[in-house]
């Protein structure tokens, strides 16, 4: 199992969700600064900061439904269905108590049924699609029961 | 020193399957003849330019120059993705403003494939246009689902009150020649077809078009001496980009900025369009008479209402229900009949927005006409922080 996308998240038993942390006003950056694009290309997004570099921290796994949707219709290329047929899922864009936004899967199991503005999510690992190399994984939110 | 629209013109929107070149020739000679000013008179051609679909879009001033004859004008192409109409007519206003310029013609057209927009071909691990499909299979009615359902949660709204916005609209395009689809809608019909992302249906969510859009701008000084009747002024071309933080999830982006540095910014992204608009113009949200929204889905258009300032938030499922924003009502949203009623034509709806309201507050928007409109506002918001909101006054 290989993540889909490098940097982004950890795996194993207690997942986390990776930013770049701007060393001087400490502002938060998801999805983390590319690695290949190097830290001295870094210029911090707070406009009254000039930092240039930053740090790699970990995200709290818990945060609050801000909403929710799902894909009914399989979603076009570069998009790659896992199941043929395609199977509906859904969607949770979820507020960190960091104070940023992150747009998400939910987890295999769970629909729109399961999500409330407001409701609690927790980070989980599971499987996004796979190809030659064997499963991919990505992060998801997972609803929490109140 | 102001800026007019000395005249306007559309091809009629629909699926033509022709070459966009056509219809912006079409859109064009159209608003050059409702100007009656001869083409070689132009002096600068503004060109909408769409990146998605048919690349010679990539060209679009040149390709619409060439294709009406060359004549030596001056000339420019904008992109700002859906907000590329607006920035094309700030970019002619600004060369009027400035003196470089009197007579300038700006072009939108496209043609778009049917079924979801999707980034271009190849594998770009650093766009995120092409990262939210891959990495989430995020479609722009994802998004467009993401504000309905928060509607839904926080101020009650219900998906009948959704499909009541394409009620409003099917009803306000019936007698528009330029609308692809004129045909009146039913709640019931809306809530009959298919489900394509919790709570939007199908005909909750605009359809794409092929289609075009062409306004002739002026200095008010050439337009007095050229003796062109009832030219509508342009007050303000709001072309504004994010205050940070941008806390509200915007397409094609994964995630917000974060707040905890700096807190939230008094307004929101497209509040803070709307409001460079008023402030350009000078106009209080209050004095608008009528107002041209992007409703890429129903509920995007209760959105814009509240971030027009037209009601507070929260309440724009009132509006609706009281038959407010229904032409005879006190603030008519989308005349037009809006996206519902045109389907997406990326580069020419920002100019399509303006041509109806140039059509209304002339008096010419023939049965869908707001009466006596003087103030006029139009809404819409690009890809990547692009601001689009223009007023018009007469």
């Amino acid at each position: 199992m290989t993540p889909v996308i490098e940097g982004w998240f950890t795996t194993g038993e207690e997942p986390r969700l990776l930013a770049s942390r701007c060393t001087a006003c400490r502002n938060l950056v998801f999805p983390p600064v590319s690695s290949d694009a190097g830290a001295a290309t870094f210029y911090c997004r707070n406009p009254a900061c000039d930092g240039q570099e930053h740090d790699s921290v970990e995200l709290s796994p818990r945060g609050t439904v801000w909403s929710y949707t799902d894909a009914q219709y399989q979603p076009p290329a570069p998009y790659l269905p896992a199941a043929d047929p395609f199977q509906p899922f859904a969607l949770a864009a979820v507020e960190l108590p960091e104070g940023i936004v992150v747009l998400g899967q939910v987890a295999d199991g769970f629909g729109v049924s399961d999500l409330r503005v407001g409701a609690q999510v927790e980070l989980v690992i599971e499987t996004l699609n796979v190809d030659e190399t064997g499963e991919r994984t990505i992060y998801r939110w997972k609803p929490v029961a109140a | 020193m102001s800026v007019v629209i000395a005249g306007a013109g559309m091809h009629p929107w629909g699926k033509w399957g022709r070459n966009f070149t056509e219809y912006g020739v079409h859109a064009a000679r159209a608003a050059l003849q409702d100007s009656g000013i001869a083409w070689a008179d132009v002096d600068l051609v503004v060109g909408g330019e769409t990146v998605r679909n048919g690349y010679a879009g990539y060209v679009a001033g040149s390709t619409f120059a060439q294709a009406l004859g060359w004549n030596g004008a001056r000339i420019a192409t904008s992109y700002a993705a859906c907000a590329t109409g607006a920035q094309a007519i700030d970019t002619a206003r600004a060369r009027i403003l400035a003196g470089l310029s009197e007579v300038a013609l700006v072009v939108g057209a496209d043609t778009t494939p049917k079924g979801f927009l999707a980034p271009n071909a190849g594998e770009r691990w650093n766009d995120p246009d092409w990262l939210r499909f891959r990495l989430l299979g995020m479609t722009n009615p994802a998004y467009f689902a993401l504000y309905a359902r928060r509607r839904m949660d926080l101020y009650g709204a219900t998906a009948e009150d959704f499909a009541q916005v394409k009620v409003k609209n099917a009803r306000h395009g019936l007698e528009n020649p330029y609308a692809r689809f004129r045909k009146e809608s039913s709640v019931e019909e809306v809530l009959a077809s298919p489900m394509v992302s919790d709570p939007l249906h199908l005909l909750d969510i605009c359809a794409t078009s092929d289609g075009a859009a062409a306004v002739v701008l002026t200095s008010a000084e050439y337009a007095k001496r050229h003796g062109i009747a009832s030219p509508v002024t342009v007050a303000a071309v709001s072309t504004v980009t994010p205050t940070f933080p941008n806390t509200v999830i915007d397409m094609p982006l994964l995630a917000t900025d974060c707040s905890a540095v700096t807190g939230v910014p008094e307004r929101t992204f497209k509040e803070s369009i709307g409001q460079a608009a008023y402030d350009e113009a000078g106009v209080d949200p209050a004095d608008v008479d009528v107002a041209e929204v992007y409703d890429l889905s129903t509920a995007l258009e209760l959105d814009w209402i509240e971030d027009l300032q037209l009601c507070k938030r929260g309440e724009a499922e009132a509006l609706l229900r009281a038959g407010d924003t229904t032409l005879g009502g006190r603030i008519p949203v989308n005349p037009s009949g809006g996206l519902a009623c045109f389907g997406e034509a990326v580069p020419a709806q920002a100019i399509a927005q303006v041509c109806e309201l140039t059509w209304q507050l002339q008096g010419r928007a023939e049965g869908r006409q707001v009466e006596g409109a003087r103030v006029g506002i139009t809404a819409n918001q690009g890809l990547f922080g692009h601001g689009s909101s223009v007023i018009l006054t007469r």
